[in-house]
């Protein structure tokens, strides 16, 4: 078992999460310290996404015990649950956005739940945001089913970002978008986490993302974490899959 | 110190100094805004002021957004309002929201007489355009019902049956318990009120005419519309939203052949069938009812139903099913395939659906029985 860190953001402790009779987290242990950008990875269908959405909630677990910002979820009562929730955000692999709603007022949507702030306010923090992940505030008015891959996934961000969480989840945040387009997130997910002080967690398969963004890489396999540390570690780790991975033909183009 | 924001005015000679301290974050944005909002009011009160940061403990995109908001307004001219005291860890995040632009602010909408008479306007011509859509699609069918005939290889049976399944077969319970139920309402009430005149055997003939010729077909059809034209608008909706129509058509096949005709011909088949066993449902409620409450005892309510109506009740009902199931498919069709990119616009292009299969339904059965009585039948 990893050693405990004092400083964890997020505590998940031992586990298990089974479909049918399909396990697909055993026994699993993870910690993400405060401020850190973690890149997960694992082969598909390892269980990732489970993970993710086990520990926002939205999968519910066998056994095990999760804390987040110290609060154990399942003992926490409503109002403690809200607390935490409002103080994360999550990019969903799709984008998720509310395909009624406007790009403004997706992003506004929580804001405009949690606080009671004028609508003058709201307009400006929307444009702000949209500054912040790259967006045109043309791009406000229009509706998720006229933009492009790119601009869904900036917008998801942007209001995952809307209230100024401490923690954001992203699940496959670069996936479909063009290098540029790719390596242009990665900075600026970088930048978010140095001016907000932001916390990361960020499932990906983008070798890229994983060099340049991430400070510690954790690795999922056989529904537990295989291996975690910084890229230099992951590279001179001897598991099969992680030599696979991080000595492939692109991770070689990657790294040079 | 981690404490409420405050915004403190501290004289400075000729200058004035805003000492912002305290946590600036979303948390507190509606008292911030506040704070802000009566500080922007002291604008040219003195010739020199300048904000100072160095006591926020701590920042986020709101708090920095209002500084520089009070920034902005404070800077008169030439004469710029400095930001003091801001700490290496925050000054990325200040730099962040300076470029933000001011916001342009979202458009209202305004409700004005010409307005509405432009919406009034838009929907009339919109209906025109609703009856092209569908004798457009009604053409399309039809070509591809020449082509399958012609190629019977391209005819999808296996989907035909699945959807047979959905809309027939899976629809008798429900169709047979409600117009049995009718059935047995309108005997019920047809007893109650023929009775004053004594002439309760009457009600086997209102029955028999009133269930085979117009409420058996009628009432099932627009069960049908509620159950399956909805179903088929949600299915080809979703499909549409997600790419799969345009996914199909750049593999070389065509929806209208794949996706349309296995489900309108499933309908056409399944229309009859149930309108049938709807109306034999209806027939044995009325029966019960008039049986129980009427006195009337199933021999007499046999003999009686065979002197009241003929052969022709029975088939100018079921002529009627089929038509009216080629109206709810092409319908339904039509609208799921003009669903786009929103969830809100998939609900309401299913509630035009219902809406306008039952439109139509009311529409064929009122010209049908036109036609039928000009012919005599």
């Amino acid at each position: 078992m990893a050693p405990e860190i004092a400083d964890a953001i997020i505590r998940v402790r031992d586990i298990s999460v089974q479909f049918g009779s399909t396990k697909i987290l055993d026994g699993l242990n993870l910690d993400v310290k405060r401020g850190e950008i973690l890149g997960f990875v694992g082969p598909s269908g390892a269980g990732k996404s489970v993970l993710t959405r086990t520990i926002i909630g939205l999968v519910p677990k066998t056994s095990g015990r999760i804390e987040v910002f110290g609060v154990d979820l399942d003992s926490a009562n409503a109002a403690a649950r809200r607390g935490v929730e409002r103080r994360w955000g999550i990019l969903f692999q799709q984008g998720a956005l509310f395909s009624s709603l406007s790009v403004r007022q997706n992003i506004q949507f929580p804001v405009r739940e949690y606080l009671k702030v004028s609508q003058r306010l709201l307009d400006e923090i929307t444009m702000a945001k949209l500054g912040m992940v790259g967006l045109k505030p043309e791009v406000a008015d229009r509706f998720p089913s006229e933009l492009s891959g790119g601009m869904i996934k900036r917008v998801a961000l942007a209001r995952a970002l809307a209230l100024d969480p401490e923690l954001v989840f992203l699940d496959e945040p670069t996936s479909g978008l063009d290098p540029i387009g790719a390596g242009d997130f990665d900075e600026l997910v970088r930048t978010l986490q140095r001016t907000l002080g932001l916390t990361v967690f960020m499932v990906t398969h983008d070798l890229d993302s994983l060099y340049t963004a991430c400070d510690r890489i954790a690795v999922l396999g056989n529904g537990k974490i295989i291996a975690s540390g910084s890229m230099a570690d992951m590279q001179a780790s001897q598991h099969p899959w992680l030599r696979a991975y991080f000595h492939g033909k692109r991770a070689r183009a990657v790294m040079g | 110190m981690n404490g409420d924001p405050t915004l403190e005015r501290i004289a400075q000679g000729n200058g004035l100094a805003l000492c912002a301290a305290g946590s600036w974050t979303a948390r507190f944005a509606p008292v911030l805004e506040k704070m802000v909002a009566d500080a922007e009011k002291l604008t040219g009160s003195r010739p020199n002021i300048f904000i100072d940061v160095s006591q926020v403990s701590k920042l986020d995109t709101f708090g920095a957004w209002l500084i520089e908001r009070l920034r902005r307004s404070l800077t008169q001219g030439d004469n710029e309002a400095k930001i003091a005291g801001l700490s290496a860890n925050y000054s990325s995040l200040v730099d962040e929201v300076r470029r933000v632009k001011p916001a342009p602010a979202a458009g209202a909408v305004s409700v004005t007489i010409t307005g509405i008479l432009d919406q009034i306007g838009r929907n009339m011509a919109g209906f025109g355009t609703t009856i092209i859509g569908l004798l457009d699609m009604l053409g399309a069918v039809l070509a591809a019902g020449g082509r399958v005939f012609i190629h019977p290889s391209g005819f999808r049976l296996t989907s035909t049956v699945h959807h047979l399944e959905q809309v027939c077969w899976r629809a008798v319970p429900i169709v047979v318990l409600i117009t049995f139920l009718i059935g047995c309402i309108i005997s019920q009430q047809g007893i109650f009120h023929f009775r004053q005149f004594g002439a309760d055997i009457f009600v086997v003939d209102m029955l028999g005419v009133l269930v085979l010729r117009e409420i058996g077909v009628l009432l099932v059809a627009i069960m049908v519309a509620g159950r399956s034209g909805s179903a088929y608008t949600a299915e080809l909706g979703s499909m549409k939203m997600r790419e799969e129509i345009d996914a199909l058509r750049t593999m070389g096949f065509d929806p209208i052949e794949v996706l349309i005709l296995p489900r309108l011909l499933a309908l056409i088949i399944a229309l009859p069938i149930l309108a049938f066993l709807g109306a034999m449902a209806a027939l044995v409620g009325g029966g019960l009812v008039a049986w129980g409450y009427g006195g009337v005892d199933p021999e007499a309510f046999m003999l009686r139903l065979r002197d009241a109506i003929s052969i022709n009740h029975f088939t100018v009902g079921l002529i009627k099913a089929p038509v009216m199931a080629a109206v709810i498919g092409i319908v339904a069709c039509v609208e799921g395939l003009a669903v786009e990119g929103s969830a809100e616009s998939l609900g309401a292009h299913t509630t035009a659906s219902v809406v306008q299969g039952i439109f139509f339904v009311i529409v064929m059965d009122g010209v049908f029985a036109i036609f039928f009585a000009s012919i005599g039948m």
